[in-house]
């Protein structure tokens, strides 16, 4: 008796779009057999059907959520394709939807343009300002201070969030999102940073900020585990006490 | 900074205190309909009129339409400005957008002057 090896199957759906040869996007399936015994990530499936099809276009570099490069939306949520194993995506089983970030131009298939991204990002200034000359040695805090910065600085700018937000799908070009306004609480909470008050003033106006409508899609989908509503509050928080 | 001609207050903050605490004041005048209600039974024109004729009702009054009309505005200043723009229509985005708030700014002043004159001729 001649036993056979149970392999199973996922149904990969691809967005497809080369904007040089493709008049509009479209959909293209793959029938990738799976290892038996393993749970892959995501990237990994993606491998496979490159095997299969070279031209489906994607980025990766780190393959273990450092880098932020192969942020995409996957069965409809945004997260990093290398470290979201096939068990836990959620829809249907055995089929897998892969499409591009929402709200980025498309440069081709999986890879977006993320240009208006990071200009909201370089607007909050996410570096340290202090005019005072250095010390010898480093600019030292405290260890309670140094705890404020936890949850903040750990951010690899995959851009999950900010892409997941409505706000700012709508507003790309005024509404920092989550991502920046991470990183610029991220500055205002240091204790060794002194523009506190400019960055308040540059963040005071309808858009900036207050586009967030506490949605906390940013919160759902962080692949790091973050909050960047909390980060938010804390910023609306600071901007009330400086502005009544 | 982005800069907005058209918000309430062109302040980001501003305008979120305006919508919270002009929030908190339509919820209390809604509680004090809901009790006047609750109060009488039988509501037929001259109690109602009795109750708006008395001097603290009629300010309450006319403070909650204030607080109605600037919570309107900030409100649909913002869904306008989400969904009323060139990104999400095209090239007459702008305009139509202008053309919104137009309609909103004229609607919200009938509103507010006719309030005024009800609420203080009754």
């Amino acid at each position: 008796m001649i036993l056979e090896r149970v392999i199973d199957t996922v149904l990969v759906s691809i967005y497809r779009y080369n904007p040089e040869v493709d008049t509009k996007p479209s959909m293209q399936e793959y029938e990738v057999d799976l290892p038996e015994g393993k749970d892959l990530m995501v990237l990994d499936v993606l491998a496979l059907v490159k095997e299969q099809d070279a031209s489906v276009a994607y980025r990766r570099s780190c393959r273990e959520g450092v880098c932020g490069s192969d942020g995409m939306n996957i069965n409809g949520t945004n997260g990093l394709a290398c470290i979201t194993p096939l068990s836990a995506v959620g829809g249907p089983a055995n089929k897998l939807v892969l499409r591009p970030l929402p709200g980025l131009p498309v440069i081709r298939d999986l890879v977006v343009d993320m240009a208006i991204f990071y200009q909201q990002f370089e607007k909050v200034r996410p570096y340290m300002i202090n005019d005072a000359p250095a010390p010898a040695i480093e600019r030292l805090q405290t260890p309670e201070d140094r705890a404020k910065l936890d949850g903040l600085y750990e951010c690899i700018l995959c851009a999950c969030c900010s892409t997941n937000c409505p706000s700012f799908w709508w507003n790309p070009d005024k509404f920092i999102g989550p991502a920046g306004l991470l990183q610029a609480y991220r500055f205002l909470a240091d204790s060794r940073d002194t523009a506190t008050e400019e960055r308040l003033s540059d963040l005071d106006d309808p858009f900036s900020v207050f586009r967030c409508r506490g949605i906390m899609n940013c919160v759902a989908v962080c692949p790091k585990g973050l909050n960047p509503t909390r980060a938010i509050g804390h910023i609306r928080s600071m901007l009330i006490s400086q502005g009544t | 900074m982005v800069t907005n001609a058209t918000s309430f207050s062109r302040s980001g903050l501003s305008d979120w205190i305006i919508q919270r605490f002009s929030a908190v004041i339509l919820a209390a005048y809604t509680l004090f309909i809901l009790a006047v209600l609750g109060a009488t039974p039988e509501l037929d024109y001259e109690s109602w009129r009795a109750v708006f004729s008395n001097n603290p009702v009629r300010l309450f009054s006319i403070i909650s339409l204030f607080a109605l009309c600037g919570h309107t505005w900030v409100g649909m200043w913002t869904v306008g400005t989400d969904y009323l723009t060139g990104r999400q229509l095209g090239g007459n985005g702008t305009f139509i957008r202008l053309i919104y708030q137009s309609f909103c700014v004229l609607l919200i002043a009938v509103y507010l002057l006719w309030g005024i004159q009800i609420f203080w001729g009754s």
